[in-house]
C-alpha cells in the first residue's frame, strides 16, 4: 500500500550490533584456535602422526609432524575465526565454522597421535557405526516431532528393540526375526506415547521420560526372569551378517567404511535419504510439516492432525526400535540390564543439534559417532586425555547449539502442544 | 401461581434427605474422577498389570497353563500364591512384618528387627523427598526441572567432598556437608536456569545433557587423587569423616536423620510457594509468564532463581544419600534418585505435602522390592515397573476414568496438561 | 447456547452480511457449516440437498470456503505450500511427490482470474497482513467454491484495503459465487450486502435490506437505543505528565514499528490514539511501560526520564497499565481475585514485603475493590478464570486504579467485554482523568477512542500523522487512518508483493 505522503517503512530494520552471531563464532574459533596452537602445540610430541590406511602400522599412511600439525592446523583454526570476527563475510559463515572445527580436532588428533597410528579405515567405520543407533534414533525424532509430537522416549525404544532383538532372535534362531520384532518393541513404546500424548494429552515430556523408566523396569524385569536363568534359551541371538559389494568396496578408505558391512548402516543412511525426500516432496511431508507447525491451519484445509500425528510417531517407534536391534544384533550379541545407558538421549541431542532435519541429524550423529570413538581410541592408547570429557561431548555440543551460541535453532512451532480443536 | 401452605412433614422429610444427600453425596464424589479415587485406582491398576508380569515370566506358573482348560484351578491356585507372596513381601518389607512383630513382643526377638522394614522405608524415602521437591517447585514456577538426577550426583560429590576434606569438629562439620551439598546443586540448576533466562535454551534439553555430563565427571573424579581410596584401585573414593555422617539409629536400622531433615524442608518449601512472596511471583510465572511480566516481575531472574533452589533441593538429595547412607562416593551412589523424583513429584501433584507422602509410598516400594527379590526371587526391576505405571495412570486420569467408569469430577482440575514443547 | 435455531438462506450470486456484536454467535454458525463444529440441532441444505458436515474436508467437497479471522496460514511455508495444503497436486501416484510445476500454475492462473496478485514463492511470514488475506482468499478460490465465508475480514485492513477487498467480493458475486460476510462494521454492511441478517445473543433478530440506516441495524444489533455516548463533563488540562519525543521502536522481528513520535499527555484529559491495529500502538505502549526497548527518542514522566527503566520502577512509580489482551498479559487465570488484584503490589506494604505477604491484607483489599468496582464473582477467592470477560477486565481496573497515578495506560480497555461492563470502565476511565490523572487511551474501535478522547491522535505506519479533535467528522478521520493527510493525491492501489 502506498501513498505520496509516507515513505514504505517495512524495510528498515534494525542496525546490525557489534557482538553478532557471525563475530562471536570467530571469537570461538580464535579462542580455541589458540588453545589449539599454543597448548596442543607445546604438549605435542615431535614424532610423526600416522593416520594409516589400514589395520598395519607400518602401511600406507599419511603422516605429519606431530607438533608440526598440532600447530598448523591450529594457526588454520585462529584464521577462520579471525575471517570470522572481522566480519567480512556475510553468506559463508556457517561453511567457516565448520572448517574451524574441523581443523581444531585435526590439531588434536595431531598432538594425541605423535608417535603412534591412527587407523584411518578403522575410526571412519567404527564412527560410522557407533552412530549408526544415533542416526535411526534421531531419525524416529525427526518423524515426531517435525508432526509437532515431542518425543523423549527414544531411549525406551531402543531398549525394547534391543530386548526384542535378542529374545526373538534366539527364540526363532533368526536374525531376521530378531530385527522384526526389534521394530514391534519400538512401536509398543510408541503407541503408548502416542495414545497418552495425543489422545489423553499427558505432557510429552513427562510420558516421554515415565516411559524410558517403564521401558528400563519391564526390560530389566523380563531379562532377570527369563534371561538370566537361561542364557542358552533366551539370550544369545545370531549376530548380523555383514555383506559386501565387491568392486566399490575396493575403493581406499571409503570403500571398507560403507560397502562392507551390516545391513542396518545401510538401512540408516537409505533412511536419511528417504526421509529428507518425504519431508520435502511430497504430500506426506508437506502435511507433517503443517501439522507441526499450524495444525490448526492444517486441520481447517482438511488435513487430519491427529491421525497424521499418530502415523508419525508409530513409524518412529519401527525405525527407532530397529535403533535398538544394533545393540544386540551388532554391537554385542546378547541383551543386557539398561545396555543402552543413555544413547537414546544422544539421539535426542544428534536430532535437536542437528535442527530436526533428517541431514542434520545425519552429521550430527556421525559428529557424535566419532567423539565417541576417539573416546575408545584414546583410551587404549592409553592417551592423558581422560575418555569421559570426550564422552561429555555430545551433550555439551548440544547444550551450546541449544543456547543459540551457534545461531537459532528452532523447533517445530506446535512441537509438543497437543492439538484440541476449539 | 398460587402459594399453598404445606403442613409440617415436609420439613422432616428436608432432613431426612439432607442427611442422605450427604452420605449419598460422599459416595458420590467418592466413585468421580478426583485426585484421592484417581490416585487409588491408579495404584491399583498398577499392581494388576505388576500381577499379570509376575505370572507371565515364571515357567512354573506358565506351565500350569499349558493344561487351563482341563484344571484351571492349578493355574489360578500357582497364580494367586505367587502373585500373593509377593506383595506381602512388598508390605511385609515396607510396613511391618507380623512374625518380626510377634517376636519382639514375645521377647524372641529385638525392637530393632521389628522396626526394620519402616526404617527402610524411610531410609530410601528420603533423599526422594528432595528430590521431588526439587522437581515439584520447579514445576510449579513451569519449568521442567528433569536435571534432578545431575543435581544430585553433584551433590553428592561436593557434600562427599567436604565430609572427608574439611576435617571440621563433629556437628559443623555435617552442617558443612550439608550446605556444599545444596550449594553443588545449587550451581547445576543455575546453569540451566541461566541459560533459559539468559537465551531462552529450553530447560528440558539442557537439565537432561547436563544429567550425563555429571555422571562421567563422577566416573572420572572418583579416581583421581584426592578423592580416590588409596587403599583401594577400583571407582571408590575415600569414606566420609564420621563426623559428617548423619546420625543414624543403631544397627540393622538404617534410617537416619535425613528423614526429619526431609519434612522440616517439606515444610520450608510449603511456606515458601504459599506464603512467601518468591512463592507468589513462581506461581504467577508458572501460569502466566506474559501477565507476571507486565505487572513489573522479572521472569528471568525469576527462572533463574528458581532453578538454583529446585537445584539446590536435589543436591541436597544427594548429600542425603551420601552422608546418610552411602557414606562414599561409588559411581551408582545416586542410584537413580533424580529419575524417581520426578515419578515422585508428579505423584504428588507437585504439592510439598504431597510430594513428600509420594516420596514415601516410593521408599515403601522400594523397601518392600528387595524382600520380594530376596524371598520369592522377583526382581526388584518390578518396582520400577510398578512406579512408571501409577505415573502413567496419574498422568493420563482420562484413562483410569474410562477404564473404571468414574463421573467426571466436580472441579476438574485433574493433572498434566501443562503442554509445553520445546 | 452459542446459537439458538438461527435460520439463514443465501442466494446465489449474492453477498449476504452476518451482523452483529462480538460473541453473537456468527463465526460459532459458520464454524458449523465449515465442518469445525457439529449442530446439536437443525440442518444444513445446499443445493436443495441436506448435508452434513463432519470436518471440513466434507465442506470443502461440499464447495464451501472460509477465510478465517485469524489467518489459517503456516508461516514458515511459502504462499504456494499454504494454497495447496490439503488440495495438493501430486503425481507419482501413492508416492504423493508434490508436483511443483502444476501447483505454481494453478496458483498463478487464479490469482489472475479473480485480480488477486501474490507471489507463490513468497514467505508467508514476510507478508504484510492485506497480502496474506489475498492468499487466504485465492486458498479458498482454488478449490472450486460456490460459498466463500468471510470472518470479520476488514478487521486488520485500513480503509483503503477495506474498499479493495469490498470491490472483490462484489466482481466474486457476479461471477456466481455467493458471499456469506461476518462483520460487526455497520458502513461495510451497507456498501456491500445484499441482504443482511442480524444475530444478537445466538439468535436472529431480524433480515434487512442495504437500505435500512444505520440507527436501525444498530439498535437491531444490540437491541436497544445505542449509546455511543459517554457522559463527561469538559476536560481541565493540566501539566504535560508524559513526553515523547522521537521516539523509536521495534516490533520482534526487528522491524520498525514506531518511527520517530511525539507525544504528549497533560494531567486531566483523555489523549486517544486511534488507528488500525498493528500501525505500532502496542510497540508504543509497551514501550511506554518498560516491556520493550526503546531504540531512540526520549520518553519522560514528569521530566523524569524513564528509559531503561524496569516495568516495575515504572508501574510503581504512579503508572497505571490495561494491556491489550486481558487473558494473555491482564491476569493468571489460576489465582484468585484477591491475588489478581494485588499483581503489581504483592511485595509492597500492606501486602506484603519482599520477604513474604500478607494474606490478610490481600483478603480486606480484595473484598473492598470487588464492592467498590462491582466485580461479579461469588468470592474474592475464586479463581479469575471463573469471571467473565467483562468481570475480569473490571479486576485488571480495579487493580490499576486502586492506587495513586500519575499517568494511565488503557489499552483496548473494552474488547470483549460485554455492554453494561463497558459503561462502568469507561466512567471509570473518565473518573480518573477527572482526579487529575493524565489518560492514554489506545483503541482500534473509533466510536470508543472518539467517545473517550479529548484530543486525538491518529496512529499510521509508526507515526502521528495528526493530532484532531474527536468531533472532526468520522471521514476526515479515516482518510488519516489510512494515511492520508489530505494534502495529497488519492493514494494508488497496492501492488501485489512489499
Amino acid at each position: 500500500m502506498s501513498t505520496a505522503t509516507v515513505e514504505d517503512l517495512t524495510e528498515v530494520s534494525a542496525p546490525d550490533r557489534f557482538w553478532n552471531r557471525g563475530r562471536r563464532l570467530g571469537a570461538g574459533l580464535v579462542i580455541i584456535g589458540l588453545i589449539a596452537t599454543l597448548v596442543f602445540g607445546s604438549l605435542a610430541d615431535a614424532k610423526t602422526a600416522r593416520f594409516t590406511l589400514s589395520e598395519d602400522a607400518e602401511g600406507a599412511a599419511l603422516s605429519i609432524g606431530g607438533q608440526f600439525g598440532a600447530i598448523l592446523f591450529g594457526v588454520v583454526t585462529v584464521l577462520a575465526g579471525g575471517v570470522l570476527l572481522a566480519g567480512i563475510v556475510r553468506r559463508r559463515q556457517t561453511a567457516l565454522l565448520a572448517l574451524g572445527i574441523v581443523t581444531f580436532v585435526f590439531s588434536f588428533l595431531c598432538w594425541q597421535v605423535a608417535g603412534k597410528f591412527l587407523p584411518l579405515v578403522d575410526t571412519a567405520g567404527g564412527s560410522l557405526e557407533l552412530a549408526l543407533p544415533l542416526i535411526l534414533g534421531a531419525l524416529a525424532g525427526v518423524l515426531g516431532e517435525r508432526s509437532g509430537v515431542v518425543n523423549v522416549a527414544i531411549e525406551g525404544q531402543f531398549l525394547m528393540g534391543a530386548f526384542g532383538a535378542a529374545l526373538v532372535g534366539t527364540m526363532a534362531t533368526s536374525v531376521w526375526a530378531g530385527l522384526v520384532s526389534a521394530m514391534v518393541g519400538g512401536v509398543l513404546i510408541a503407541a503408548m506415547l502416542a495414545v497418552l500424548a495425543i489422545r489423553f494429552l499427558v505432557d510429552q515430556v513427562v510420558v516421554g521420560i515415565v516411559l524410558n523408566l517403564f521401558a528400563l523396569g519391564v526390560t530389566g524385569f523380563l531379562y532377570e526372569r527369563l534371561m538370566q536363568p537361561d542364557a542358552l534359551k533366551f539370550n544369545q541371538p545370531p549376530h548380523l551378517p555383514r555383506w559386501r559389494i565387491p568392486g566399490l568396496a575396493d575403493i581406499p578408505v571409503v570403500g571398507p567404511v560403507l560397502f562392507d558391512t551390516n545391513m542396518l548402516v545401510w538401512l540408516a543412511l537409505i533412511l536419511v535419504f528417504v526421509v529428507h525426500f518425504g519431508l520435502t516432496r511430497t504430500r506426506w511431508g508437506l502435511r507433517t510439516r503443517a501439522v507441526g507447525e499450524h495444525p490448526t491451519a492444517a486441520d481447517t484445509v482438511g488435513v487430519r492432525v491427529r491421525g497424521l500425528r499418530y502415523l508419525n510417531v508409530l513409524l518412529g517407534g519401527v525405525i527407532a526400535g530397529a535403533g535398538g536391534a544394533y545393540f544386540t544384533l551388532v554391537s554385542t550379541n546378547s541383551f543386557n540390564k539398561n545396555m543402552t545407558a543413555g544413547a537414546g538421549f544422544i539421539a535426542l541431542a544428534a536430532l535437536i543439534f542437528g535442527r530436526w532435519t533428517p541431514f542434520g541429524a545425519l552429521g550430527a550423529a556421525l559428529f557424535f559417532g566419532f567423539a565417541q570413538k576417539l573416546a575408545n581410541y584414546l583410551s587404549a592408547v592409553g592417551s592423558p586425555v581422560p575418555n569421559q570429557f570426550l564422552n561429555m561431548l555430545p551433550y555439551l555440543a548440544t547444550i551450546i547449539a541449544v543456547a543459540g551460541l551457534v545461531g537459532r535453532v528452532r523447533a517445530p512451532a506446535a512441537d509438543g502442544v497437543p492439538y484440541v480443536k476449539s | 401461581m398460587t402459594t399453598d401452605v404445606e403442613a409440617p412433614p415436609p420439613a422432616k422429610k428436608e432432613e431426612d434427605e439432607r442427611r442422605d444427600s450427604f452420605v449419598g453425596l460422599f459416595l458420590h464424589n467418592l466413585w468421580s474422577a478426583n485426585t484421592v479415587t484417581v490416585t487409588v485406582l491408579s495404584i491399583l491398576l498398577a499392581l494388576i498389570i505388576g500381577a499379570v508380569l509376575i505370572v507371565v515370566s515364571d515357567p512354573d506358573v506358565l506351565s500350569t497353563f499349558s493344561y487351563f482348560t482341563a484344571r484351571p484351578s492349578d493355574a489360578l491356585t500357582a497364580s494367586w500364591d505367587l502373585i500373593s507372596a509377593a506383595y506381602a513381601d512388598l508390605f511385609r518389607g515396607a510396613i511391618f512384618d507380623p512374625s518380626a512383630f510377634q517376636a519382639w513382643i514375645n521377647g524372641t526377638g529385638t525392637w530393632r528387627a521389628a522396626f526394620t522394614p519402616i526404617s527402610e522405608t524411610l531410609t530410601y524415602a528420603a533423599p526422594l523427598v528432595f528430590t521431588g521437591l526439587s522437581v515439584a517447585i520447579a514445576f510449579r514456577g513451569g519449568l521442567f526441572n528433569i536435571g534432578g538426577q545431575g543435581q544430585a550426583v553433584i551433590g553428592c560429590i561436593t557434600s562427599a567432598v567436604a565430609g572427608f576434606a574439611f576435617g571440621l569438629p563433629a556437628g559443623l562439620n555435617l552442617l558443612v556437608a550439608l550446605l556444599c551439598g545444596a550449594l553443588g546443586g545449587a550451581l547445576w540448576g543455575f546453569l540451566p536456569g541461566l541459560l533459559k533466562a539468559r537465551t531462552g535454551a529450553h530447560e528440558v534439553i539442557t537439565t537432561i545433557m547436563l544429567n550425563y555430563t555429571a555422571t562421567l565427571f563422577l566416573s572420572w573424579l572418583i579416581l583421581q587423587d584426592g578423592v580416590q581410596d588409596p587403599n583401594r584401585s577400583d571407582a571408590i573414593s575415600r569414606t566420609i569423616d564420621a563426623s559428617a555422617q548423619l546420625p543414624a539409629l543403631p544397627a540393622p536400622l538404617r534410617v537416619h536423620l535425613g528423614i526429619v531433615f526431609a519434612v522440616l524442608v517439606t515444610a520450608g518449601v510449603a511456606w515458601l510457594i504459599n506464603r512467601s512472596s518468591f512463592g507468589f511471583e513462581l506461581r504467577a510465572v508458572g501460569v502466566n509468564p506474559p501477565a507476571a511480566k507486565t505487572a513489573g516481575m522479572s521472569v528471568a531472574k525469576t527462572y533463574t532463581l528458581l532453578m538454583v533452589i529446585a537445584g539446590a533441593l536435589a543436591g541436597l538429595g544427594g548429600a542425603t544419600q551420601v552422608l546418610g547412607t552411602a557414606d562414599k562416593l561409588t559411581t551408582q551412589v545416586a542410584g537413580n534418585i533424580g529419575f524417581d523424583g520426578l515419578l515422585v513429584a508428579l505423584l504428588g501433584r507437585n504439592r510439598p505435602w504431597g510430594t513428600l507422602f509420594a516420596a514415601i509410598l516410593y521408599g515403601a516400594l522400594r523397601a518392600g522390592g528387595n524382600l520380594m527379590q530376596a524371598d520369592v526371587g522377583i526382581s526388584l526391576e518390578l518396582v520400577t515397573v510398578l512406579q512408571a505405571l501409577i505415573v502413567i495412570f496419574i498422568a493420563a486420569p482420562a484413562l483410569v476414568k474410562a477404564i473404571f467408569q468414574l463421573r467426571a469430577a466436580r472441579a476438574a482440575r485433574l493433572g498434566a496438561s501443562m503442554a509445553k514443547g520445546w | 447456547m452459542a446459537n439458538d435455531h438461527i435460520d439463514i438462506t443465501v442466494e446465489p450470486g449474492e453477498v449476504h452480511a452476518l451482523l452483529g456484536e462480538n460473541g453473537a454467535g456468527k463465526s460459532t454458525l459458520m464454524n458449523q457449516l465449515y465442518g469445525l463444529l457439529q449442530p446439536d440441532e437443525g440442518e444444513i441444505v445446499l443445493d436443495g440437498v441436506a448435508k452434513t458436515f463432519r470436518s471440513p474436508r466434507d465442506a470443502i467437497a461440499a464447495g464451501i470456503g472460509m477465510v478465517h479471522q485469524h489467518f489459517m496460514l503456516v508461516p514458515v511455508f511459502s504462499v504456494a505450500e499454504n494454497i495447496t495444503l490439503g488440495a495438493e497436486e501430486v503425481r507419482g501416484g501413492p508416492l504423493g511427490i508434490l508436483d511443483r510445476r502444476r501447483i505454481r500454475r494453478d496458483v498463478v492462473e487464479t490469482s489472475k482470474k479473480y485480480g488477486l496478485p501474490v507471489d507463490p514463492d513468497a514467505l508467508v511470514e514476510d507478508l504484510p497482513v492485506g497480502a496474506q488475506q489475498r492468499v487466504e482468499i485465492v486458498k479458498a478460490l482454488t478449490r472450486d467454491v460456490d460459498l466463500l465465508i468471510l470472518d470479520e475480514p476488514t478487521a486488520v485492513l485500513t480503509p483503503q484495503e477495506t474498499d479493495e477487498l469490498l470491490a472483490v467480493m462484489r466482481s466474486l458475486a457476479e461471477s456466481g459465487k455467493s458471499i456469506v460476510f461476518i462483520t460487526h462494521k455497520l458502513k461495510e454492511v451497507k456498501a456491500i450486502a445484499d441482504r443482511i441478517t442480524v444475530i444478537r445473543r445466538g439468535r436472529t433478530v431480524g433480515t434487512a435490506a442495504p437500505d435500512t440506516s444505520e440507527d436501525e441495524l444498530a439498535a437491531l444489533m444490540v437491541g436497544r437505543d445505542v449509546s455511543l455516548e459517554v457522559s463527561k463533563g469538559p476536560a481541565e488540562p493540566g501539566r504535560e505528565v508524559l513526553k515523547i519525543r522521537g521516539l523509536v521502536v521495534d516490533d520482534d522481528r526487528g522491524v520498525r514499528a514506531v518511527d520517530g513520535v511525539d507525544l504528549v499527555v497533560r494531567a486531566g484529559e483523555v489523549l486517544g490514539i486511534a488507528g488500525v491495529q498493528g500501525n505500532g500502538q502496542t510497540e508504543l505502549v509497551e514501550a511506554v511501560v518498560g516491556l520493550r526497548a526503546i531504540r531512540a527518542g526520549t520518553l519522560e514522566i514528569d521530566d523524569q526520564d524513564l528509559r531503561g527503566q524496569g516495568t516495575k520502577r515504572i508501574l510503581r512509580s504512579g503508572v497505571g497499565y490495561i494491556p491489550e489482551d486481558r487473558s494473555v498479559d491482564g491476569v493468571v487465570r489460576d489465582f484468585s481475585v484477591a491475588e489478581n488484584l494485588v499483581l503489581d503490589m504483592y511485595d509492597r506494604p500492606p501486602f506484603g514485603n519482599s520477604f513474604k505477604l500478607n494474606p490478610k491484607a490481600i483478603a480486606d483489599s480484595a473484598r473492598d475493590r470487588v464492592s467498590q468496582f462491582d466485580i461479579r464473582t461469588s468470592s474474592p477467592e475464586s479463581a479469575v478464570s471463573t469471571l467473565s470477560g467483562g468481570n475480569q477486565q473490571k479486576v485488571v481496573v480495579a487493580r490499576e486504579m486502586s492506587r495513586p497515578l500519575r499517568l494511565m495506560i488503557a489499552s483496548q480497555p473494552t474488547r470483549g467485554v460485554d455492554v453494561g461492563s463497558i459503561e462502568f470502565i469507561h466512567n471509570q476511565i473518565i473518573h480518573e482523568r477527572d482526579n487529575g490523572t493524565a489518560v492514554l487511551v489506545v483503541s482500534s474501535e473509533l466510536d470508543e477512542v472518539v467517545a473517550l478522547a479529548d484530543r486525538l491522535a491518529v496512529m499510521y505506519r509508526g507515526r502521528i500523522l495528526a493530532t484532531v479533535s474527536p468531533d472532526l467528522p468520522r471521514e476526515e478521520i479515516g482518510l488519516l487512518m489510512a494515511g492520508v493527510t489530505g494534502t495529497e493525491e488519492p493514494p494508488a492501489t497496492e501492488e501485489g508483493t512489499t
